[in-house]
């Protein structure tokens, strides 16, 4: 008998948001104990700062170079490597529950697999997807095709108009705003708390765990697709957080004046998002000015998120309750970590995009070995990336780490010596025009990012940040002369360390 | 943005007339279209139904097989206004260019549309080319 696998991820989830992290909003006692026992990564960096490549990063163990998914709207091939039907050809039983996003999710020709599975119920045609035996998959809203909308609108369809609507007339991200500043994405919903989906995704993960035989070995990722925007928790609980009492962040800049200062030594595209004249992915709100965002809705927004994370760590309770019951509780490893961040305010913005600095970049990542492998507890402060979870899945499950995998595992302390000596992380943007590169690389305590040519950058441009001094990367240091055999430094091993890219290129084919 | 424009090509190594008699005959589009499930045809209307069961009414704009050109709209549902065209070039060696060019309001539909189109040409290439 193998040790057994819950690989937790929620969905754009900062770092600042957990207990152990030194955040102060929400409660997040259940992954603090998790920290507390296990392993916690001061520095978790993803390969990419949006979902679909970073999910097909976790799920591949490479670059979004490799597997191809340069971007949201870009669907990983079903046939690409997988560590589920790794583990799966290893005898593991297997599931996913709650968000996929390995394929587009408008899809009104509902061509896509994990979009067409709820009609035919949670076992995929040919016995697996990716590896997975079993799939019940759901996402931010009530809307679309997936299991979790489906039970909804047949067993509560009262509640499927509560939610926020996440596009809008124009299918664009929704600018509207709520709540009681009229923050974007702000939401009163006044669903029952146990029909949220954060609930459903935890009260169907123990439904399938129930479902396994006291010795299977199994793997199970629960995907939370929370505290992504929309934030709508349930009306029941925005009680506990008054945003009127939320402290603004670290280094937050109050003044127009410092926002713009701060902005404008930065590439070009930063200002012209905040000023409204250029959107340059779809992932933020395409009527939405950052400029006009104020005090008062960054306070709610931050609110809202931290009900949301205090939900995933409820729900996450239960799950680990549940698991205990079985009598699996000395051999379950647990990992919780995200896909990426938010930007929750950093700068004066909120949302994602091209943006590599802490608030999407910085990421909360613990890992909880089952006791019976004899651990010890630590805290890792060297850099390390997500792409690192598929071979430490494999290490768990003593598996080889298969050769598609193109990071090793995580490290247990920071003196083990397998720590990565860099991190890397890509974005690539083209849409309706507007097109975005950038690569970044993570290594001795900077954080550097080149800017290939595109729409609004002329390859040129860039961002150089000292972690140590500058943990909030307010100083550009790209154009310091000071800094300048660092910066050539780490744009040498950038250039020789990133992985060549996918050819031909795969298909951009929607735009989430 | 509220308008967009899309456009994806695939070149296939089958003759262009082959090509076109697989694509250009609007009440068979089901049969090559991933995620149109059925069609009817009556004049110049058709109606297709899409995977997730949403019809979705469209007028033929041009059926031209001289030109091998295919050009509709769809007129109700998710589009305010829409325009699709399918060409079939003759490259002269045997083998052809398809190109699919979408441009629909809102901006997003041209990119739905136009990669769903995208991936099922791609389908359409490797099943012709795979039946030489």
């Amino acid at each position: 008998m193998a040790r057994k696998i819950l690989l937790v991820t929620t969905d754009q989830q900062r770092y600042d948001t957990l207990g152990c992290n030194g955040g102060t909003l929400a409660r997040t006692p259940v992954v603090d104990r998790l920290a507390s026992e296990g392993i916690r990564y001061e520095r978790a960096i993803p390969q990419s700062v949006v979902c679909m490549p970073s999910r097909s990063t976790i799920l591949t163990g490479q670059h979004p170079s490799t597997h191809g998914v340069w971007m949201n709207g870009v669907p990983l091939p079903v046939g690409a490597p997988s560590v589920a039907s790794t583990l799966h050809d290893a005898g593991y039983r297997t599931a996913l529950v709650g968000k996929p996003h390995f394929q587009p999710f408008l899809d009104p020709f509902l061509r896509f697999e994990e979009n067409a599975l709820a009609r035919t119920g949670t076992v995929p045609r040919g016995g697996t997807h990716r590896g997975f035996e079993h799939l019940e998959l759901a996402t931010h809203t009530a809307a679309g095709p997936l299991h979790y909308a489906r039970w909804l609108a047949e067993h509560h369809p009262e509640a499927v108009g509560m939610f926020y609507a996440v596009l809008d007339s124009q299918l664009e991200v929704n600018a509207a705003g709520g709540g009681d500043t009229g923050a974007p994405q702000v939401h009163v919903n006044p669903i029952e708390r146990s029909w949220y989906h954060t609930d459903w995704v935890a009260d169907r993960t123990i439904a399938w765990l129930d479902s396994l035989g006291a010795a299977d070995d199994w793997f199970c990722w629960m995907s939370f697709p929370d505290p992504h925007h929309p934030w709508d928790p349930p009306q029941s609980e925005i009680g506990r957080i008054d945003w009127r009492d939320v402290p603004l962040p670290d280094g937050y800049p109050q003044s127009r004046e410092e926002r713009e200062r701060i902005l404008d030594a930065k590439p070009r595209h930063w200002r012209l998002w905040y000023d409204g004249t250029l959107v340059s992915n779809y992932e933020a709100p395409a009527a939405w000015v950052p400029a006009t965002l104020t005090d008062d809705q960054v306070r709610e927004v931050n609110a809202r998120n931290a009900v949301e994370c205090e939900l995933i760590d409820e729900a996450l309770g239960r799950v680990l309750a549940a698991i205990d019951a079985r009598g699996w509780g000395d051999e379950v490893d647990v990992i919780f970590t995200t896909d990426h961040g938010e930007l929750q305010g950093d700068f004066g913005l909120l949302f994602k995009g091209p943006y590599h600095v802490d608030g999407l970049m910085r990421l909360p990542l613990v890992w909880r070995p089952a006791s019976s492998a004899g651990v010890a507890p630590s805290v890792v402060s060297h850099p390390v990336g997500l792409v690192g979870l598929a071979a430490t899945c494999c290490e768990i499950a003593g598996v080889d780490v298969p050769a598609y995998v193109e990071a090793p595992a995580l490290p247990l302390s920071d003196g083990d010596g397998r720590a990565p000596e860099r991190v890397l992380t890509e974005w690539d943007s083209e849409l309706f025009g507007v097109g975005v590169h950038l690569r970044t690389v993570t290594r001795d305590g900077w954080v550097c990012t080149a800017y290939a040519p595109g729409t609004v950058h002329d390859g040129t441009e860039g961002e150089l940040y000292d972690l140590a001094d500058d943990p909030l990367q307010r100083a550009n240091r790209w154009d310091d002369a000071a800094c300048r055999a660092q910066r050539d430094d780490l744009l040498d091993d950038l250039r020789v360390s990133l992985p060549p890219p996918r050819s031909p290129r795969l298909q951009l084919e929607a735009p989430v | 943005m509220t308008r967009g424009s899309v456009r994806r090509e695939v070149r296939i190594a089958r003759p262009a007339g082959e090509v076109w008699a697989r694509i250009g005959d609007p009440a068979r589009v089901q049969d090559w279209f991933v995620g149109i499930v059925d069609s009817t045809v009556d004049g110049t209307s058709r109606v297709v139904i899409t995977g997730s069961g949403i019809p979705m009414p469209e007028e033929i704009v041009t059926c031209d097989d001289l030109q091998r050109r295919f050009q509709y709209r769809i007129t109700a549902g998710l589009v305010r206004e829409h325009l699709s065209t399918l060409d079939v070039h003759d490259l002269g060696d045997g083998t052809s260019l398809v190109v699919y060019s979408c441009d629909a309001d809102p901006a997003t539909m041209a990119l739905v549309i136009g990669g769903a189109a995208g991936s099922a040409l791609e389908q359409l290439r490797t099943t012709m080319e795979g039946q030489r």
